[in-house]
């Protein structure tokens, strides 16, 4: 091919990715436009209105409104599950890489677990519901913990054993020589070797988390009810309070963006790794 | 601290540190199959907060295959779904990462950012977004629409456009994702194959056709499998944008479930639609995973 073509093909290439970028951000600030406009304004279709705040102030602070309360829920169950499955798959992680248990617990372990991984949730929230409805923890940040720590399991042992695989056997041997047991390998060798793969696998763990939908809305109660099962509720109400939905939602993006602008170089490696393994 | 005392320790850390995980998914992912089994072969009475269960045989299953066309239109739509998404983020994700697969610098960075954006919010803004956008009468979309003259149309609420509506959200969502991989799949190709095919290939289609499709099947094939998968996983955007409504032209099973189970608090059922589903996304799971498996020994023989 010539220069001058690919050049060519080069541009169009650009204009087309482009394209796509736009059609990405342009509904999310059509939707961030919203969260400043006034309910009667986003009904008339109006493009440009002073921006208000008022949506953010009902939203927040009026009595009506619990959706600060949502968001605290989310980001404590979001945390606390995040450092348990990050401990939980750091560890298995580790013993499947490097401490060769049996070869059926892995295979059951991670076969179980791909599968798990890619079954829709929906079909186990019902189990749950009624698992936990009997234990009498139905409603209690336990219960939605408890499933967000296991619905992520999967991917972050994934990720975990891609990082850890990189962490030369050679070392490890070496400290084994020097007479450290298991757990002291994992400990002074293992852990620091892998702050930034458990970054890379504790981002993506807590935006799942805090994206969760399908098992919020069955498990969490009144008090315990997470974001976007709040946001949900503002979409079935008599009159759909638009200006409060837009509000809520970008809100809820603030996570997702941070993580995206601060750690982009984590959350990439982590999806990629995560799709592809 | 004697030897023995050392290999006994590392034989409890050895399985120790795998059993937190091993229980969790035991307790949590493999006792609810059993216990879905039980349920569906179960009617359900909640007492106090309870579930009373009471054996009734295969009368669920008889429930879900006779008399629920709901789940059955559910299982259509899905199926559509899967084919038209996937198809449509495959094309568009291959197409823009073969155009921008020599972008680099500033423009890389700023792109990545902005196609991560739709992988990483949650499904539900994505969902309340679309609805503002695809309102009748006041959506932007329809405004737009109306610049051009055409218009307005009835996005998620006719029944002959509203799956296209929500299969076309899927795009909106996904196709970065692909686009990504693909990325991925196509820089990590040799170059030097590139450069000696240069000979041989007089067009950017030749070059297309017999070349860099050939090298990229795997990825091909791990992503669109991948894709297909996990689009059976469907539920939040469809609960806010349209509930399955209107009728059944946007059911999809998981909605079916959620709704037989929670709104309609009819367990047993619920608990047979969801067991039916499971078993065969997992047949598909394994399916797929075969397929791949199969393929990358081929090539590897082929090697």
């Amino acid at each position: 091919m010539s220069g001058k073509s690919a050049r060519k093909g080069f541009l169009g290439g650009h204009l087309v990715a482009w394209g796509y970028a736009l059609i990405i951000v342009g509904p999310m600030f059509w939707i961030l436009s919203n969260s400043f406009k006034r309910q009667i304004d986003i009904l008339m279709g109006t493009g440009f209105a002073t921006p208000i705040l008022d949506n953010y102030r009902t939203l927040l602070f009026s009595r009506q409104s619990d959706f600060l309360m949502n968001l605290w829920n989310s980001a404590l169950v979001g945390v606390v599950s995040t450092v348990i499955v990050l401990v939980i798959a750091t560890l298995a992680a580790f013993t499947v890489v490097r401490l060769e248990p049996p070869k059926w617990a892995t295979f059951l372990l991670l076969g179980w677990a791909l599968v798990f991984h890619m079954l829709p949730t929906l079909t186990f929230v019902g189990s749950w519901y009624v698992m936990f409805s009997n234990l009498g923890l139905h409603g209690t940040y336990t219960a939605v913990i408890l499933t967000h720590i296991v619905h992520a399991l999967p991917q972050t042992v994934f990720l975990m054993v891609g990082f850890l695989l990189n962490i030369p056997n050679d070392l490890i041997q070496a400290a084994r020589m020097d007479g450290c047991s298991y757990g002291q390998v994992f400990r002074r060798i293992v852990l620091p070797l892998s702050f930034g793969g458990m970054a890379a696998a504790g981002a993506l763990a807590f935006i799942q988390s805090w994206s969760d939908f399908a098992i919020a809305l069955n498990l969490t109660d009144q008090d315990t009810m997470t974001a976007p099962v709040a946001i949900a509720t503002f979409a079935q109400e008599h009159q759909i309070r638009y200006g409060e939905m837009a509000s809520a939602s970008v809100l809820s993006m603030v996570p997702a963006l941070i993580l995206i602008l601060f750690g982009q170089r984590y959350v990439v490696r982590g999806l990629m790794a995560g799709a592809v393994k | 601290m004697s030897a023995t005392t050392a290999q006994r320790r590392n034989r409890i850390w050895r399985y120790g540190s795998l059993l937190p995980a091993a229980l969790l998914l035991i307790v949590l992912t493999i006792y609810p199959v059993f216990n879905l089994v039980g349920l569906s072969l179960s009617d359900v009475e909640w007492i106090d907060g309870r579930a009373d269960t009471s054996f009734t045989g295969l009368d669920n299953f008889e429930q879900l295959f006779q008399h629920e066309p709901v789940y059955w239109a559910g299982v259509r739509n899905t199926i559509v779904f899967a084919v038209c998404a996937v198809t449509a983020q495959m094309i568009f994700g291959f197409a823009m990462a073969l155009a921008a697969r020599r972008a680099s610098g500033f423009g890389r960075v700023a792109l990545t950012t902005i196609f991560l954006m739709p992988i990483v919010i949650p499904p539900i803004v994505i969902g309340a977004m679309w609805r503002l956008l695809l309102g009748r009468d006041f959506g932007a979309v329809n405004t737009l629409l109306g610049y051009v003259g055409l218009g307005p149309v009835d996005f998620l609420g006719n029944p002959d456009v509203a799956l296209a509506s929500v299969i076309m959200v899927d795009i909106w969502h996904w196709t970065p994702f692909v686009f990504l991989l693909m990325l991925t799949g196509l820089e990590s190709l040799d170059d030097e194959v590139f450069e000696a095919a240069r000979f041989d290939v007089k067009t950017n289609w030749q070059e297309l056709r017999y070349v860099t499709i050939p090298l990229m099947i795997p990825t091909i094939l791990i992503t669109a499998g991948l894709r297909i998968v996990l689009t059976f996983k469907v539920f939040d955007e469809v609960y806010l944008l349209t509930a399955g409504g209107p009728g059944t032209a946007t059911e999809v099973i998981n909605f079916s479930i959620y709704r037989t189970f929670f709104a309609q608090d009819r367990v047993g059922v619920g608990s047979a639609m969801s067991l039916l589903t499971l078993v065969a996304v997992a047949v598909l799971i394994v399916a797929v995973n075969l397929v791949i498996r199969a393929r990358r020994k081929a090539k590897e023989i082929a090697e």
